[in-house]
């Protein structure tokens, strides 16, 4: 279906399913229960799960394909907002146009980088989008201000020309009168699930996001860029130019980052500088990692779980922390809390480090690896449970799922 | 075929879920509530945003502090602090309109983004009726127009960028610090008394949108005293090492020198510009000076000695000797061991004054809430007689001009009062056109309803 296998197919069924599931699956504590902290169910940060898996999708191409690490990729994230925004405050609050512009614009400044940058590889590539992205942003920070409203960051103002805008127009974003933030609440019995258009949109397009990349992994091309990232000297000495083939790479994982940019212009319709921060860049390569890169999945699970480290983690403060141990006695209380208090709240960092490190050294695949590694496990015990039946027996070894 | 046996089956499937997905927002609708977040229960939230992380760490944490101060008084816990000295006394410790008052917190990291995205899962998730903090004009500007578009109340904290009750002002926004411009008014009579009016500036400043509004405003008050500005240099923020920006002040004779900087920038800044040996220089037959306008508690622990002696503003001390001043510094004392600092007071005053205008008006709704605190009179909060400004949400009260100390006897009186500027010193046309002029406007109240 859809060109794809079989096994592609279903694949991606259960990412769509997944997907659009995800206002329910995040939301499996009732409200008021103590639990509730960990519900993740909410338009921002299902949004957030969203665009930055598309994000962490399009470096992955680049990354997880051809192995050449960038550590600008903020830059583009941060063209798309910006062009977003801009696109509001001269047209209108219609998403479309600005995000189709959003990943023109980005296309052509990668186009630009990519081909300066693409002339070195390893850490000289690295440094050199680095040095493009912090240019970006320092750019964007000060000297651009006329343009990208400095640190205050570019929004929109009253008196913006906003042509298309008639009188009925919703004054948020929208695409075609949908409002991005209105959200439907189900109350199901403690139970309180939000369904937002913004997150539903969003997901639309990761789903398209999440399918190119897909084809784009099984076609010829991704052949290509693998063999690339596996012996790119082999490739020059079979006389083969690669450097278009880097360079498309590098382009469309721009235009990925462009339209995930534009999409967070599309749910909050502001753009800020530090969009642009070479920590930024850094994220998106922790989450590539993190999740397991030149994997499909795994730069998606790597967004998720750094975004839900990072907005609920964050918030769980003290006054919670004695709240969930208000059971035990008064020191030991204390000192349970106190034992916490270093990995939540203001040390989300500390945590996600921990988990960071632990994942690379036992895990070097990241969590999908991990994922197998269980799925593994409960194949090989159902194996030995009934060796007489011989179901499992002809199956053909299962492939190694590098490439998923 | 079983294999497309079951992909045809995952296809229905699949195809009927996104239809319910779909199709849910057009048969629920969300109308249930009167505006954003209306407290049905026995408890009300708050969302308090500060920077837990980045260079504004410390003033999050003192801020978070104070405001954990302010909901313990609100719920009648502790002494009441400034709830005794307020001029105005419908709120009497049992929360707030009866409902217990709960909090939660959140990291701003001081950028605008995560400031955002914290308090958008305050407002979504937590259902929080009033956001309060923010350390950075940025962060401030960027949340107050979160909470205007999602129908909920901003009370700003440390804020002091002209923009944020100026071109960037907000009808749900409101900002009991000074800005800017209140530095420059009130800085400029004292630096005449002390330096004269012949004097020629230099000007180091933060490259942000804070840095140009308040070098704007004390070149332009300074030079209303004769002053002349002889340059205005942009430096990164962050930078670290300002030696090089320095180094040029001394063979560009100008005899002051004025460090539009904040935070950890300004302790290093402060820190060369004495190292180069400034103020020990005499140019054009004056000594030469030193001026930081914007001061804060927590930079003068930091410059330590280098402090002494130098000039600049504060919107509140821990010093002065008014009731309701000594009121909060004793409660904050007890609770935590030291004075609060100027951010500290202004997020606890704002979370009083925002449980008063809900207490006044009867209502949670954010727009019966800000037409209580529009126009709005008090005292006892420790400036004196303040009035909230209907025209752009800013708050008006007398401004203090600080000097560093010349023998502190511990870390905390590291500055001194020089003088209390009265507030008509400080007033100013809300079409100021650094204020974003006749074009700027609050817009239209939004209850998200």
């Amino acid at each position: 279906m859809l060109g794809l296998s079989a096994k592609d197919t279903r694949f991606l069924l259960i990412v769509i399913f997944l997907t659009l599931a995800t206002p329910l699956l995040l939301q499996p504590f009732p409200e008021g229960s103590a639990m509730a902290q960990f519900n993740a169910g909410y338009p921002d940060l299902m949004q957030k799960f969203a665009i930055y898996g598309i994000f962490a999708i399009g470096f992955n191409i680049l990354f997880g394909l051809t192995g050449y690490l960038s550590f600008g990729h903020a830059a583009f994230l941060g063209v798309g907002s910006y062009t977003v925004v801009w696109m509001y405050k001269l047209l209108g609050y219609n998403v479309l146009p600005g995000l189709v512009l959003a990943i023109i614009i980005s296309a052509l400044f990668a186009l630009l980088i990519g081909f300066i940058s693409l002339r070195r590889s390893g850490i000289y590539f690295s440094i050199l989008t680095l040095a493009f992205a912090q240019m970006s942003y320092n750019l964007a920070y000060s000297v651009l201000t006329p343009i990208t409203n400095g640190e205050t960051g570019l929004q929109v103002y009253g008196n913006d020309p906003q042509i298309l805008v008639g009188a009925n127009s919703p004054t948020s974003p929208h695409l075609f009168g949908l409002v991005m933030r209105d959200s439907v609440q189900l109350d199901v019995g403690g139970w309180l699930f939000t369904f937002n258009i913004g997150y539903y949109f969003c997901a639309v397009i990761a789903i398209l996001a999440f399918y190119l990349s897909l084809r784009i992994f099984r076609s010829p091309f991704g052949m290509m860029l693998r063999a690339i990232k596996t012996n790119q000297t082999r490739m020059n000495y079979t006389g083969l130019n690669t450097r278009p083939y880097t360079l498309a790479a590098f382009v469309i994982s721009g235009m990925y980052a462009g339209l995930a940019g534009g999409l967070l212009a599309s749910m909050d319709p502001l753009a800020g500088a530090e969009r642009m921060q070479w920590t930024a860049s850094g994220e998106v390569v922790l989450m590539t990692i993190l999740g397991g890169a030149g994997t499909l999945m795994g730069p998606v699970l790597g967004a998720g779980f750094i975004k839900y480290f990072e907005n609920i983690f964050s918030k769980i403060n003290d006054n919670v922390l004695h709240a969930w141990f208000a059971v035990l006695p008064d020191g030991l209380e204390n000192a349970v809390v106190a034992m916490i208090h270093p990995f939540v709240g203001k040390g989300w960092h500390l945590t996600l480090g921990i988990l960071f490190m632990l994942v690379v050294i036992f895990l070097p695949g990241g969590l999908v690896e991990g994922g197998q590694r269980i799925a593994r496990l409960f194949n090989r015990k159902k194996k030995s449970k009934g060796p007489g039946t011989g179901a499992g027996g002809h199956k053909p070894k299962p492939a190694p799922h590098v490439a998923e | 075929m079983t294999k497309s046996n079951l992909t045809r089956r995952g296809v229905l499937r699949t195809g009927a879920v996104t239809g319910a997905g779909l199709a849910l927002p057009t048969i629920f609708t969300s109308g249930a509530y009167a505006f954003t977040n209306e407290p049905t229960g026995s408890t009300v939230k708050l969302g308090f945003n500060v920077p837990q992380s980045g260079p504004y760490a410390d003033e999050g944490l003192d801020e978070l502090r104070a405001q954990q101060l302010a909901v313990e008084h609100l719920n009648g816990v502790g002494d009441g602090g400034m709830l005794n000295t307020f001029s105005s006394k419908v709120l009497d410790g049992t929360g707030i309109l009866g409902k217990k008052v709960e909090f939660v917190t959140g990291d701003t990291q001081t950028k605008s983004d995560a400031a955002r995205a914290s308090a958008k899962s305050m407002i979504e998730k937590d259902g929080v009726v009033m956001i309060n903090g923010g350390s950075s004009s940025g962060v401030a500007v960027a949340v107050q127009g979160l909470c205007q578009e999602a129908g909920i109340i901003f009370m700003a904290g440390l804020t002091h960028s002209n923009d944020t009750t100026g071109k960037d002002r907000k009808a749900n926004g409101f900002r009991h610090f000074f800005n800017a411009y209140m530095s420059g008014a009130a800085l400029a009579p004292v630096l005449q008394k002390a330096y004269g009016s012949d004097r020629r500036a230099y000007h180091l400043t933060a490259d942000y949108t804070w840095g140009y509004t308040q070098q704007e405003s004390i070149a332009a008050s300074t030079e209303a005293l004769g002053w002349e500005t002889v340059n205005n240099v942009l430096t990164p923020v962050g930078a670290g090492d300002f030696s090089s920006y320095i180094a040029p002040v001394l063979n560009s004779g100008a005899d002051v020198l004025i460090l539009n900087h904040y935070g950890g920038d300004m302790i290093n800044s402060l820190t060369q510009a004495v190292q180069f040996g400034l103020r020990d220089k005499m140019v054009n037959g004056k000594q030469f000076e030193i001026v930081v306008p914007l001061y804060s508690e927590l930079m003068a622990e930091g410059a330590g000695e280098n402090i002494k002696g130098v000039y600049g503003s504060m919107n509140w001390n821990w010093q002065l000797q008014d009731e309701g001043t000594k009121a909060f510094v004793k409660s904050f004392g007890e609770k935590y061991g030291r004075p609060p600092s100027n951010s500290a007071h202004t997020c606890y005053v704002q979370t009083l004054l925002y449980a008063d205008a809900v207490t006044r008006a009867g209502a949670f709704n954010p727009c019966a809430v800000a037409e209580a605190l529009e126009g709005f009179e008090f005292d006892g909060m420790g400036n004196g007689p303040t009035l909230y400004r209907a025209d752009d949400h800013q708050c008006f009260k007398d401004v203090l001009v600080m000097k560093g100390a010349d023998n502190p006897t511990t870390k905390f009186d590291t500055l001194e009062v020089v003088e209390i500027t009265p507030r008509a010193q400080v007033e100013y046309p809300s079409n100021h056109p650094m204020f974003g002029g006749d074009e700027a406007s609050l817009g239209q109240c939004n209850d998200g309803a």
